[in-house]
């Protein structure tokens, strides 16, 4: 096995899929020869050629309506959107076309298109850059939405958001390109779309998130093990549709949950899950189920950015709330 | 099934040779200074054809030292500039205060020349809120990072200046990869329909971050992507500061004029990176090709023209290195002195009043920020 980063894992599925299927295609601005901004597709031109690897004339709604064309075409395309802050020049395809290909088409044709985009904060960039729009693309039925937070659920799960017959939004946190490595098999192999992963048992609350969070959520968990209180966190890894059962069984066996996202409180992705869990096990529930989430503004530049993204702290914090309830 | 000796429909060949040949690049300066083309030569001062020389020369310096802010990390987001200096000061050179200008994350040179303080490009480079801040009077929005994006805004800047009947122009810049965005055709073609006093200027600098132009688009020129929005468009040597001032100077008499929008490219070359985010140029660029465009700077030619003419010599340029630098200095004291960006800044800024959220998170973040 080979210790990769998240980004390493990355092309290594990527190359995974070119090899294995001649129909999956790579394409978006700087993806050929430059590798993409990140690198994320470094060699793939020179590996699988300009036809299977290339770059696109510089639009994002281009790059949206080529993929649902080749898509019905048969080919598999695996678009980059080169910073997921820029998803607003390709909304239609997105949300108008790409995810309503089986009901115009009356199940006839599908859109087996995995849209591929970095986003997240902390790594400094401009605006428009970093900005966690996963719940804008949740809120449209018809898409699947993956967010890994580990090199090995990287590679595992954009295999299966290529293979996958419908459309995926496969979102990559910047932060966590290469901020560690992990034991990566260099071997092909898939983790299921639509399954959370139990990071860590707990007993007395559960902490449910995905992303970079994640990472906080660990962080905090290990801190609030120090005061005698036994999380559980639960990783989504795919926020849309979530894994209603593993939140549920672990919300029944805990009786407490909160729900940690990057992203702006007002919308998304933890509002759907504290709203399943009351709809589902509101009996099981000894306290309110709370959001950690950053406050309702424009994505904080530079300066503002550590305070404004949530961290481990916020997450002791509020979980404490939970357990004293 | 056509039979093969069918005469063709319409002869393809023909219409696009005949496109082409109307978008030849216009240069009234030569690479050694010399003027080529007189009967297009602007009818500028003495003294504004040395103003702009200073200005061209005070924009390399400070595309320098933002590189080396940049580096000792004190400065965030930047686009370098050297190279762009003819296509970005000349068109700006040709503008009065009242035009307003919407400008790419590339263009800050142009709207500091029109007016905007150095430290609040300065602040915009951090991401400070204070830099978009632009003072009254100073007819420009901040750099815009989407791209496209200001091209059809400028389409509506346009058409309030027509309304309202001002004797102004709307003036807005994109690159080569611009040019391929749908808010590109958007813009010149509600310019278009509309008829406003609109310029809108694509700089060709050849790549866009990595991408070659020729991957662009099949046309042979961005000028002529104007023909399909039935305005006019022309090419000009962006390394040459007359040819860059003479299109635009003749672009916004047109719109002062009533005749509508025009589109310009200049073709250029950026000689530094994309931007100072880990862009590396080697991965996609020859050094032949650096060399080649390096040999048209447009400083060099300018000065060669000037000292010709006895406008320029070596005192002159030292004074205006020495203004840029001190200047430089001042403004980033300036911005190292304005309190830095808070997340209550920013709710105070979302809307003209707060909502319920915000107000109470308003709360949370000020106790936050106060530890
Ligand atoms: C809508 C959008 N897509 C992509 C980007 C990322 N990006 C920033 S600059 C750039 C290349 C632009 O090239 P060009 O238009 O030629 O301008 P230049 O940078 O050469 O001045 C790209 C792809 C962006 N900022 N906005
Ligand atoms: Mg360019």
């Amino acid at each position: 096995m080979a210790q990769m980063t998240m980004i390493q894992a990355i092309t290594d599925a990527l190359r995974t899929e070119l090899s294995n299927d001649p129909n999956v295609l790579v394409f978006g601005e700087d993806v050929g020869v430059n590798g993409g901004v990140f690198r994320a597709t470094e060699g793939l031109q020179k590996e699988f050629g300009e036809d299977r690897v290339f770059d696109t004339p510089l639009a994002e709604s281009g790059i949206g309506g080529l993929a649902v064309g080749l898509g019905l075409q048969g080919f598999r395309p695996v678009p980059e959107i080169q910073f997921f802050g820029f998803v607003y020049e390709v909304m239609d395809s997105i949300s108008g076309q790409l995810a309503r290909m089986r009901y115009r088409s009356g199940g006839r044709y599908s859109a087996p298109v995995t849209i591929r985009s970095p986003f997240g904060g902390g790594v400094h960039t401009p605006e428009m850059h970093a900005d966690s729009l996963e719940g804008l693309m949740a809120q449209q039925p018809g898409l699947k939405v993956v967010i890994p937070s580990t090199p090995y659920d990287a590679k595992g799960l954009l295999i299966s958001a290529i293979r996958d017959n419908d459309p995926v939004i496969f979102l990559e946190h910047m932060k966590l390109y290469r901020s560690f490595r992990q034991e990566v098999p260099e071997e092909e192999y898939s983790i299921p779309l639509g399954k959370a992963e139990v990071k860590r048992e707990g007993s007395d609350i559960s902490i449910i998130t995905y992303g970079a969070m994640v990472h906080e959520a660990l962080k905090a968990a290990e801190e609030l093990e120090k005061d005698g209180h036994s999380a559980e966190v639960i990783d989504l890894r795919t926020v849309s549709p979530i894994d209603i059962e593993t939140i549920i069984a672990s919300v029944e066996k805990t009786n407490r949950a909160i729900v940690v996202q990057e992203a702006q409180k007002q919308a998304g992705i933890a509002a759907n899950v504290v709203a399943e869990i009351n709809d589902r096990a509101i009996l099981s529930l000894e306290a309110p189920v709370l959001r950690v989430a950053a406050p309702d503004t424009v994505f904080a530049f530079p300066q503002a950015e550590t305070v404004w993204l949530p961290n481990y702290k916020d997450i002791i914090e509020t979980a404490k709330k939970v357990i004293n309830f | 099934m056509a039979s093969k000796t069918k005469k063709a429909a319409f002869d393809a060949k023909k219409q696009l040779e005949k496109v082409e040949e109307q978008f030849e690049t216009l240069q009234i300066l030569n690479e050694e200074g010399k003027v080529v083309n007189e009967s297009a030569m602007p009818d500028l001062s003495d003294e504004q054809l040395q103003e702009l020389m200073r200005r061209m020369v005070y924009t390399r310096i400070l595309d320098q030292r933002s590189i080396s802010l940049n580096r000792q990390g004190r400065l965030g987001f930047y686009a370098p500039t050297a190279g762009q200096e003819a296509s970005q000061l000349a068109s700006q050179f040709a503008l009065e205060k009242e035009d307003f200008i919407l400008p790419g994350y590339r263009d800050v040179p142009q709207i500091i020349w029109h007016g905007l303080p150095l430290s609040q490009a300065f602040l915009w480079s951090r991401g400070h809120f204070e830099g978009g801040n632009i003072p009254e009077g100073v007819n420009v929005i901040a750099p815009q990072i989407i791209i496209g994006a200001q091209y059809i805004q400028a389409a509506g800047v346009a058409l309030g200046m027509k309304k309202r009947g001002e004797k102004a122009v709307a003036i807005t810049y994109t690159g080569d990869g611009g040019a391929s965005q749908g808010d590109f055709y958007e813009g010149i073609n509600f310019a278009g329909a509309f008829q406003v006093p609109a310029i809108f200027i694509v700089q060709n600098n050849r790549f866009a971050i990595s991408t070659p132009v020729e991957k662009q688009s099949a046309a042979k020129t961005i000028a002529q992507k104007a023909v399909a929005a039935g305005i006019p468009g022309v090419q000009v040597d962006g390394m040459d500061p007359l040819a860059v001032y003479a299109a635009v100077h003749d672009a916004r008499e047109r719109a002062l004029n009533g005749e509508g929008p025009t589109l310009i490219e200049t073709l250029t070359y950026r000689y530094g990176p994309h931007t100072m985010a880990g862009d590396d140029p080697t991965r996609y660029r020859t050094s032949d090709l650096d060399n080649e465009w390096e040999k048209k700077d447009p400083l060099v030619r300018f000065r060669k023209f000037l000292e010709d003419k006895k406008l320029w010599n070596e005192d002159m340029e030292n004074e205006i290195i020495e203004k840029a630098k001190e200047d430089i200095k001042v403004a980033i004291k300036k911005a190292d002195d304005t309190p830095k960006q808070k997340v209550t800044d920013l709710m105070s800024i979302m809307y003209e009043e707060m909502p319920y959220n915000l107000k109470e998170q308003y709360e949370v973040y000020k106790e936050k920020e106060s530890k």
